[in-house]
């Protein structure tokens, strides 16, 4: 009997082609996603004069640049984003590539379109230029981001990668009402801190990942890089399986579904394997959660407080908390709750499914935001959807603006800014500094406190609205 | 690419744990094109630069004695966050050869090697001792030598460091990982055939146009 396995194992172990070269392993990658960011990585297919190698399982996504004022070219904001856009249409064409293009209705971000479209499979690597590539690993895919690694994976379809250690997180116990699958994420970025997973692959496992949709775990893994993690994975069960029915790149039905669900059977971790490391967390005790500083390991309970960095012992640590309160312009003590904001953001690879736009609107219905809010779906699909069951109309009708699909707000590269010193609650990922614009000041939530806070002008527990 | 062998530089401290990549380029600067030659301004552009223009004295890259560092001694989680190949860019163009800290965003760390930067763990102790030191005697040298993997800072105190030998192989010759990958070809290729045995149902080797389920 061979030795048990994780699923990470498993499926680094059926990707291999070179092991354990001078402490690397050389991966073969079933899909590749480019978004606007790859320009640098086809200026490196040009300078060692290679070409790609697979063009038909590489996608260009038009993703952080797409405006959501509008679907168009002539939407996006000036000459200079244009130009990003172009130049992934350019090297698309030029490589052989499907691009995901503006006004494609399939075109999204990145990590929604690849299990909308059924490239996101359990037990395959898809890999993009962009760190929240672990969203996909929800479904059971080995999924991480890649920088300069990029224009390798492009011309060899392979990449080198130091295989990183083992963690587990359990989540048990009953989530109680209010808290979503952000609020989980938050409070395990929470408890391992900003680095604390630095080097590791996360697994998630227990009876609440368990409960969730596919959806919710996607939120989970979207985070795993916020705790330092190389990426997160979630083993497939029947709700994946049945997620992967009529995907456009997923298995036909019939036989070649039955022989690709009979495969993917064999690949949750085994009962013995072992982990480097393991963390629990019970679901029962978590709450809405809300950020205060500049790391997303800075979330706390929406029914405590600012802290205070007089009582961190390490000096490091506090001076960062006294950095981050200055930017923050908080002062410790301040019960989040009495936070006032000025705007909100709704969508983002991270809460921009259509899960996520129901949660919201669900909290809105039949009432008015008295902050300027926008809705920016996580892409052309997810939009779609949401329209063909009227959320469009009520966030419209409660004043929200119902953008176009993209990264939108979350890094504020397609000019959706937060004002310098202005103060958004947001459902996206990164609370860092300027990360929404420059100066601009974020509170990262779950997308029903995101559409609380917008009704009251402040942090709001959702549970007392 | 660029060899790396030994360095003997200028070496600027870092204290912050868990530098971002915004920190590092903000999101806005990266539609810039790098042959444009901005990028060496880019580095810790909010950082460095007040909003008209002018320099931020306080930032450690403005302190006359660290101007020309080609070395950077940080701290925790350095370069963590958005995955920018941008944010190596920036430093290779500032002049920065080498970054030692505790611990690197994992992006960040893999692309140093692949645009001829050498990324240095070291324990938390070690990058404490050497950022003190370096607050101590600004402007104060270290010499960092990869065949040898070792550091010796200005008070000959030597501190070893471990590297994979694929990527040591790589920054000593200045080569590219893309033509010693290209060089398996035959390898890869009997790998993907029988991938696509295992994996029947991906369609690859369909045309995407003719992907209509």
């Amino acid at each position: 009997m061979s030795a048990p396995l994780t699923i990470f194992e498993k499926i680094w172990k059926s990707h291999a082609i070179v092991e354990d070269e001078g402490g690397q392993t050389l991966l073969y990658i079933d899909w590749l996603l480019c978004s606007e960011g790859s320009v640098h990585a086809f200026s490196i297919l040009r300078r060692e004069g290679v070409k790609v190698r697979r063009p038909q399982q590489v996608f260009g996504v038009v993703d952080h640049y797409a405006a959501s004022g509008g679907p168009r070219m002539e939407d996006i904001v000036d000459e200079e984003r244009r130009n990003m856009v172009r130049i992934l249409e350019r090297n698309s064409v030029e490589a052989g590539m499907r691009l995901f293009g503006l006004g494609d209705p399939h075109r999204g971000i990145q990590h929604l379109l690849g299990p909308e479209q059924g490239l996101t499979q359990p037990g395959v690597i898809i890999l993009c230029g962009d760190s929240h590539t672990s969203t996909q690993g929800a479904l059971g895919a080995l999924a991480f981001g890649i920088g300069g690694e990029l224009g390798h994976a492009l011309a060899t379809q392979t990449i080198w990668q130091r295989k990183p250690k083992k963690m587990r997180v359990r989540i048990d116990g009953r989530r109680p009402r209010g808290v979503s699958a952000k609020d989980v994420i938050l409070a395990i970025v929470a408890k391992l801190g900003h680095g604390g997973a630095l080097q590791h692959a996360i697994e998630y496992d227990g009876e609440t990942i368990r409960a969730m949709s596919i959806e919710e775990r996607m939120t989970v893994c979207n985070m795993s890089i916020e705790a330092g993690a190389r990426l997160g994975i979630i083993g497939p069960d029947e709700k994946t399986f049945a997620y992967m029915q009529n995907r456009p790149y997923g298995p036909r039905g019939g036989s070649e579904m039955e022989a690709a669900i009979d495969y993917w059977k064999t690949l949750p971790t085994d009962a013995e394997a072992a982990f480097d490391k393991e963390e629990f967390i019970d679901a029962a005790r978590l709450s809405p959660m809300v950020t205060w500083g500049n790391s997303p390991e800075n979330a706390v309970s929406i029914t405590g407080s600012v802290p205070d960095p007089a009582d961190e012992v390490d000096a490091q640590r506090r001076a960062a908390m006294e950095r981050s309160l200055e930017y923050m312009g908080l002062t410790p003590g301040m019960r989040m709750q009495d936070i006032s904001i000025d705007q909100v953001f709704i969508g983002s690879c991270t809460n921009g499914r259509i899960e996520d736009l129901r949660a919201a609107a669900a909290v809105i219905r039949g009432r008015r935001t008295v902050v300027p809010a926008l809705v920016s779906p996580g892409s052309t699909p997810v939009k779609m959807h949401a329209e063909a069951e009227g959320l469009d109309r009520i966030f419209r009708d409660a004043g929200f603006t119902w953008g176009e699909s993209g990264c939108s707000m979350c890094v504020g590269m397609n000019g959706d800014n937060v004002l310098e010193g202005k103060r958004c609650a947001s459902t996206s990922n990164r609370n860092f500094r300027g990360r929404q614009g420059k100066g601009s000041r974020t509170h990262l939530v779950s997308p029903e406190m995101a559409a609380a806070a917008a009704l009251t002008g402040r942090l709001t527990d959702i549970r007392e609205l | 690419m660029d060899k790396f062998i030994s360095l003997t530089a200028v070496a600027a401290p870092i204290d912050m744990d868990n530098v971002d990549n915004d920190q590092v380029i903000p999101a806005r600067l990266m539609r810039k094109q790098r042959d444009e030659g901005g990028y060496s301004k880019y580095l810790f552009h909010d950082l460095r630069f007040n909003e008209d223009g002018s320099e931020n004295p306080d930032f450690v890259l403005n302190h006359p004695a660290y101007r020309n560092a080609k070395i950077i001694v940080a701290s925790h989680n350095y370069a963590c966050g958005s995955s920018r190949l941008g944010a190596v860019y920036t430093h290779y163009d500032y002049g920065i050869r080498c970054v030692i800290a505790t611990s690197f965003g994992d992006v960040f760390f893999n692309n140093c090697f692949k645009n001829g930067i050498l990324p240095i763990r070291l324990s938390a102790d070690a990058t404490a001792d050497l950022r003190s030191q370096l607050h101590a005697q600004p402007g104060a040298a270290l010499q960092v030598d990869l065949p040898s993997q070792t550091i010796v800072d200005a008070a000959d105190d030597r501190y070893a460091f471990s590297v994979d030998g694929f990527a040591k192989r790589c920054l000593l010759g200045g080569l590219s990982d893309v033509a010693l990958t290209l060089e398996r070809e035959h390898e890869i290729q009997l790998f993907e055939e029988r991938h696509r045995r295992t994996f029947s149902w991906l369609p690859v080797g369909i045309h995407n146009e003719d992907v209509t389920r």
